[in-house]
């Protein structure tokens, strides 16, 4: 077991923000963000539309961590865009904290599979250009970055600029930012996706560290299913295309979760099952018409190459 | 064996600490004083071939000067100020209109980067006034600006200004999307999106552009000189077809060069240098 390990014992610590919220039940905390009857169809270039998400319901109540979980094109990031306000649903609400969402704001801040640091600036001064939005003095603004740096533990290397650190340090400069600005919902867009498997397996024990110190909201895009139940509250499953919310699991294992562990893995293949289908219908429709059926290939796992005997 | 010399970046290295992190460094090699000797024979050689030439005497002096006397002639012009007072008035019309041009070219290219419309109007005038080769200009500003120091300054800016236009707005385009999303994100807008994420974001293709348009600059400076201005180095160059002292004409060239050189290699490519490896441009030097 790896209970051993100082990222268990870290997480372990005491976690102020993180205790009180647990004492109150999830239902009867005030709901952070809904959404009702969102569907959004994009037009393609040859004058045909696709329905991209259909008919989306569901809410996120304060301090949850939500992961949503699709194949590939299934309109997760679409969704995601929706609720930052850089994309317009076609029809239906969102509302965050009861407000109408109309455009991008600094109280739903999004981390992105790239960091999207800016290259001239420094771990700490890309912290603070965002801190300089919200009216901080030039001291608080240095004071909080690094406050920020510390929680991922990079305040050695404030001063490096983005090229010089890793993959997994950028990703965590980037959480550190999009934390400084303690927005209501922080939205996340398979942020780990690009990592190597050993960063992200740090990375989901970081975050989920950190989740409970801040206790902030947040709304996890996946396709990764392990990834999903590790982190997640509650793990919203979306078909393929069009998006349509296909299930809904509540994920009640201790944290901090392991993604290796039994438990994890077991729930895993649970959804795996009732994803199977949906990742078979991308095949499908992604691979030639008639291939999939001549070979009769279960088309999870399966190159495109190996189906089609061209 | 020359020692190995490493010159660190100042800001960017001074972190890793006990070498933790991947963190990729930047350490410059020093030039092997092989290519400095290769660089010092070349121009020797071409010298010596230069003064060989002339001893056998195949063309008269005022047509092939010695380098001899060319050296000479430097050392008289700037001995008797001539030279060096050519050179000061030349480089304050340069800096003066270079400095308007790089204001004016990279405000207006990062506008043009930013605004589809413009782009699609100004950016093709741009682009077709680009082509036409600034001295072309010269006769027209004589006579908006007469025979004086706007006319020059005109002139100088006409010639530098729409490289750098250009190079800024295409800096522009490279920026990648997501970093200006994300800035909107981060509650960066209006003036500080320029200042703070877009200009910097284009900051080394400008840079590249600048050292372009300083270039261009130097050139329309000497065909306005050589036309109509008084002093400066073109006008020296005047002289000399005048006076018909070849020399002094090929000190003048020996000038012109070593200017331009010292320009580019002591800012420009100091400039671009640091610029590109604080934006992580550089990964690997020699």
């Amino acid at each position: 077991m790896i209970d051993k390990s100082p990222l268990v014992e870290m997480a372990k610590g005491p976690s102020p923000v993180g205790a009180a919220r647990r004492a109150t039940p999830t239902l009867s905390r005030p709901i952070k963000l809904r959404l009702t009857g969102v569907s959004k169809a994009f037009r393609s270039a040859n004058g045909n539309t696709t329905l991209a998400l259909q008919d989306i319901n569901f809410e996120v109540r304060e301090g949850e961590f939500v992961c949503i979980l699709g194949p590939s094109g299934c309109g997760k990031t679409t969704l995601l865009n929706i609720i930052a306000g850089l994309d317009r649903a076609g029809c239906g609400d969102v509302l965050c904290n009861g407000r109408r969402v109309k455009g991008p704001g600094m109280d739903r801040i999004v981390m992105f599979q790239e960091s999207v640091l800016f290259p001239w600036l420094t771990a700490c001064k890309n912290i603070e250009i965002g801190l300089k939005s919200k009216g901080l003095s030039k001291a608080a603004r240095t004071v909080k970055a690094m406050d920020f740096l510390r929680l991922v533990h990079l305040s050695k290397f404030a001063n490096a600029h983005p090229h010089e650190l890793s993959g997994g340090m950028r990703q965590r400069v980037a959480l550190a930012r999009s934390l400084a600005m303690e927005p209501e919902i922080l939205l996340m867009d398979e942020p780990f996706t690009a990592l190597d498997a050993q960063t992200r397996w740090i990375l989901h024990y970081e975050l989920q560290n950190i989740w409970e110190k801040t206790g902030k909201t947040v709304i996890f895009v996946t396709h990764n299913i392990r990834e999903a139940v590790c982190l997640a509250d509650r793990v919203i499953v979306l078909s393929s295309r069009p998006g349509r919310i296909k299930r809904e699991y509540k994920i009640d294992l201790p944290r901090p979760r392991d993604d290796g562990s039994v438990e994890v893995a077991a729930l895993s293949t649970e959804i795996l099952a009732i994803l199977r289908d949906e990742i078979e219908k991308v095949m499908r429709e992604e691979l030639d018409e008639g291939s999939c059926k001549e070979c009769d290939v279960k088309c999870v796992g399966v190159t495109p190459d190996n189906s089609n005997p061209k | 064996m020359v020692p190995r010399k490493t010159t660190l970046p100042k800001k960017g290295l001074a972190l890793n600490p006990g070498g933790a992190g991947p963190a990729k460094a930047h350490i410059k090699k020093p030039t092997p004083w092989k290519n400095y000797l290769v660089k010092f024979g070349f121009y020797a050689g071409i010298v010596g071939i230069w003064e060989l030439v002339c001893l056998l005497g195949i063309w008269p002096p005022h047509i092939l000067p010695s380098p001899v006397s060319v050296a000479l002639t430097l050392y008289r012009g700037f001995e008797d100020k001539s030279l060096l007072v050519g050179i000061g008035v030349s480089m304050q019309r340069l800096v003066i209109g270079y400095s308007i041009s790089v204001v004016l070219g990279v405000t207006i290219g990062l506008f043009l980067g930013r605004i589809k419309y413009l782009e699609h109007s100004l950016g093709s005038a741009v682009l077709g006034i680009q082509t036409l080769p600034s001295i072309c200009w010269v006769p027209v500003a004589t006579l908006w600006f007469g025979f004086g120091q706007v006319a020059i300054a005109f002139v100088v800016v006409i010639g530098s200004l729409f490289v750098i236009v250009i190079s800024t707005q295409d800096g522009v385009k490279h920026i990648p999307p997501l970093l200006v999303k994300n800035a909107r994100l981060l509650g960066i807008e209006g003036w500080r999106l320029y200042w703070e994420v877009i200009l910097p974001g284009a900051l080394p293709t400008i840079v590249t552009g600048m050292k372009l348009g300083w270039s261009f600059a130097w050139r329309s400076l000497m065909g306005g000189e050589l036309l109509f201005a008084k002093l400066g180095l073109g006008h020296l160059l005047n002289q000399g077809r005048v006076a018909n002292d070849t020399s002094l004409l090929f000190a003048v060239m020996v000038v012109i060069v070593a200017i331009g050189l010292m320009v580019d290699h002591l800012i420009f490519a100091v400039a671009e240098r640091s610029i590109k490896r604080r934006w992580g441009l550089l990964v690997e030097e020699h």
